[in-house]
């Protein structure tokens, strides 16, 4: 009798990924057969949940989804909305939610680097380890994410779901002496980014290169962040307008987030490597030094060095937000109006972990009759289960213990923004013998908690 | 970096006003705006230890008041207790975003930026579906909590158990 020689890792709860969300890897012998990202997040439920809710409400709802990245939700929203209304809004007001939106990027990409993804690197089971042990190092990151979010106060009124956001613009344009106020902390920011670029540029990192295409939105003359054109790195650009024509959304079993991929059946990649990989010439001139310096060419395929991404990110949006500051000029009205009128609008914007689509069709009396929002993450799941599918291939040889932390690591480059929830872990890793008659005969079990 | 004394006190209400009874933290708050004493800062957060992190940093004396969920459930039931460490509470935090405090108790705690004193308000949620309304019996305990907190604070009536490591009813 041949017995088939049957691996499962499974990984009911991921740690450090800010949502709720497993691993399931099942291996063959000497085959991955199986490679599943498990998410449940809650973000279907608040398509239904707008529609019959005024044009106006969007902005405050969706930022709910997310504690992390709310104003992504924020200005893809507006965008939609202001786009249906026939509204475009002038640049001083632009400007002030490009600011807006650098405060998010500086402080998501601080506690990803610092508290989720560099322990991986440097053998620290967890953030709190970490800071046990290099104070002075977590530290540095608890300022770089303060300084993100005291933009976030003084433009959006608070730093966690802003207040100060509406349709068209903002209830109060700060003052210039209050944006003033945060040059010098800004300033000194910039220093501890680009510290953190060459902190992490002398990471090791495994040689691995994700596959599939790349989607970001690129703006010549700028960094993409608040609009710009879809592209693809194989030459697809199209509006926001454009979306549902190019990507796909279909259901897969084991998930309630959408799986995502181009109308022609390639799966793709959004994020900080699709960014800056259609993106990097239009950095500033000292982010784009500091990605050399750091060994980063045009383009990234690597997702282990989009620690390094981040890092380079981090300086740009402080780089750009200490630009946006010296130039403010306090718009006048702070927002343009914004009458409702039946119509569909299209919003596409740059989250911290990648491309943000809000869609939604008004009537004439202003009430919301369909809304339909395409997060990054469930975009990207289809590349993580396919680079996962890969990475696992290569490591094998490994035992259950070591490739499930590689496996999870390897998760973690993403920066899956699972919900506005997360856990801590539960780790379950079972070996199991699949005999003839298809039963699982389980050998080991074994569990472990993982903190955040 | 703000050394101790930065604020007599700051009260924080963690929660998420989209899960129901997880909303029970920030509806706290709501109800003490106007209430408290000179020099108390109100604080809503989704419970992301840095932000706890860097709310009660300084402060002499921090409260914080979240969701839990109990076992057996008790909703409604309010816990009070001082946390001088991770794990020193009575009850795993029900909210949507389920990590927090004892993970930012444990990252103060390696970066000495724990508050003079953190004291514990738990409310029992029955409900932590999608939806924006609090159950009946959370409700109910949202405004007990509220001057339970007052009370630490120096500024309001003190409830029944109150000033030692206990569990108070709250219907």
């Amino acid at each position: 009798m041949t017995h088939k020689n049957e691996r499962v890792l499974s990984v009911t709860e991921l740690s450090r990924v800010e949502g709720e969300g497993a691993l399931y890897l099942r291996a063959s012998g000497n085959r991955v057969e199986e490679a599943r990202l498990d998410i449940y997040e809650p973000p279907r439920f608040f398509e239904a949940f707008l529609r019959g809710r005024a044009y106006t409400e969007p902005p405050d709802i969706t930022a709910r989804i997310c504690g992390i990245c709310p104003v992504a939700y924020q200005m893809s929203a507006c965008q939609a909305l202001e786009q249906a209304c026939g509204v475009t809004v002038g640049e001083p007001i632009a400007r002030l939610r490009r600011l807006l939106y650098c405060g998010e990027w500086i402080e998501s990409h601080a506690l990803h680097i610092y508290l989720l993804h560099a322990p991986d690197f440097l053998g620290y089971r967890s953030g709190i380890e970490m800071a046990a042990q290099r104070r002075d190092i977590v530290e540095r990151g608890l300022a770089l994410k303060k300084a993100g979010n005291a933009i976030l106060e003084a433009v959006g009124g608070r730093p966690i779901h802003p207040v100060n956001v509406r349709l068209g613009g903002f209830y109060r344009a700060p003052a210039r002496a209050e944006l003033a106020a945060l040059t010098d902390p800004l300033r000194r920011a910039l220093d501890d980014a680009l510290a953190t670029v060459s902190w992490v540029a002398g990471f090791d990192f495994p040689e691995h290169a994700c596959g599939g295409d790349m989607l970001a939105l690129s703006q010549p003359g700028t960094y993409p962040i608040e609009r710009g054109t879809v592209q693809t790195r194989s030459g697809l650009a199209f509006p926001a307008a454009g979306w549902d024509e190019h990507v796909i959304e279909e259901q897969v079993p084991h998930s309630t987030a959408l799986h995502a991929h181009l109308a022609g059946g390639t799966r793709y990649l959004t994020g900080p490597l699709a960014r800056y990989s259609l993106n990097s010439r239009w950095l500033s001139p000292l982010a784009r030094e500091a990605a050399r310096t750091a060994g980063l060419g045009p383009t990234c395929d690597n997702p282990f060095r989009s620690i390094i991404v981040r890092s380079v990110e981090t300086v740009y949006a402080i780089d750009e937000a200490l630009r946006l500051i010296e130039a403010y000029e306090p718009p006048d009205p702070p927002a343009a109006e914004v009458r409702p009128r039946a119509g569909v609008g299209h919003g596409v914007t740059e989250a911290p972990r990648g491309t943000l689509y809000h869609r939604y069709e008004i009537g004439a009396d202003g009430l919301i009759t369909t809304a339909r929002i395409v997060p990054p993450t469930s975009q990207n799941q289809a590349a993580i289960e396919a680079d996962l599918r890969a990475f696992a291939q290569a490591r094998l040889d490994l035992d259950d213990a070591e490739l499930t932390r590689q496996c999870e690591q390897a998760i973690r480059n993403y920066d899956p923004c699972i919900s506005c929830s997360a856990h801590f872990l539960d780790l379950t890793v079972e070996r199991s013998l699949l005999i003839p008659n298809g039963a699982w005969f389980p050998c080991q079990v074994l569990a472990a908690g993982r903190p955040w | 970096m703000p050394g101790p004394g930065r604020w007599p006190a700051v009260v924080i209400g963690v929660g998420n006003e989209f899960r129901r009874d997880d909303g029970a933290g920030p509806a706290v708050i709501g109800q003490m705006r106007d209430l408290v004493p000179a020099g108390v800062e109100l604080v809503i957060t989704d419970g992301e230890p840095t932000r706890l992190v860097e709310a009660w940093t300084g402060a002499a004396l921090a409260v914080v008041v979240d969701a839990v969920r109990a076992d057996p459930p008790h909703p409604g039931r309010i816990h009070r207790f001082v946390m001088d460490r991770p794990g020193a509470g009575a009850a795993r935090p029900a909210s949507s975003h389920g990590f927090g405090l004892d993970e930012a108790v444990a990252l103060a705690l390696a970066l000495d930026r724990m508050p003079g004193r953190l004291i514990v308000h738990a409310i029992e949620a029955a409900d932590l579906t999608q939806g924006t309304d609090l159950t009946p019996v959370v409700a109910e305990a949202v405004g007990a909590v509220a001057a339970a907190i007052l009370d630490d604070l120096g500024a309001g009536p003190r409830l029944p158990g109150q000033g030692r490591k206990t569990s108070v009813p709250g219907t």
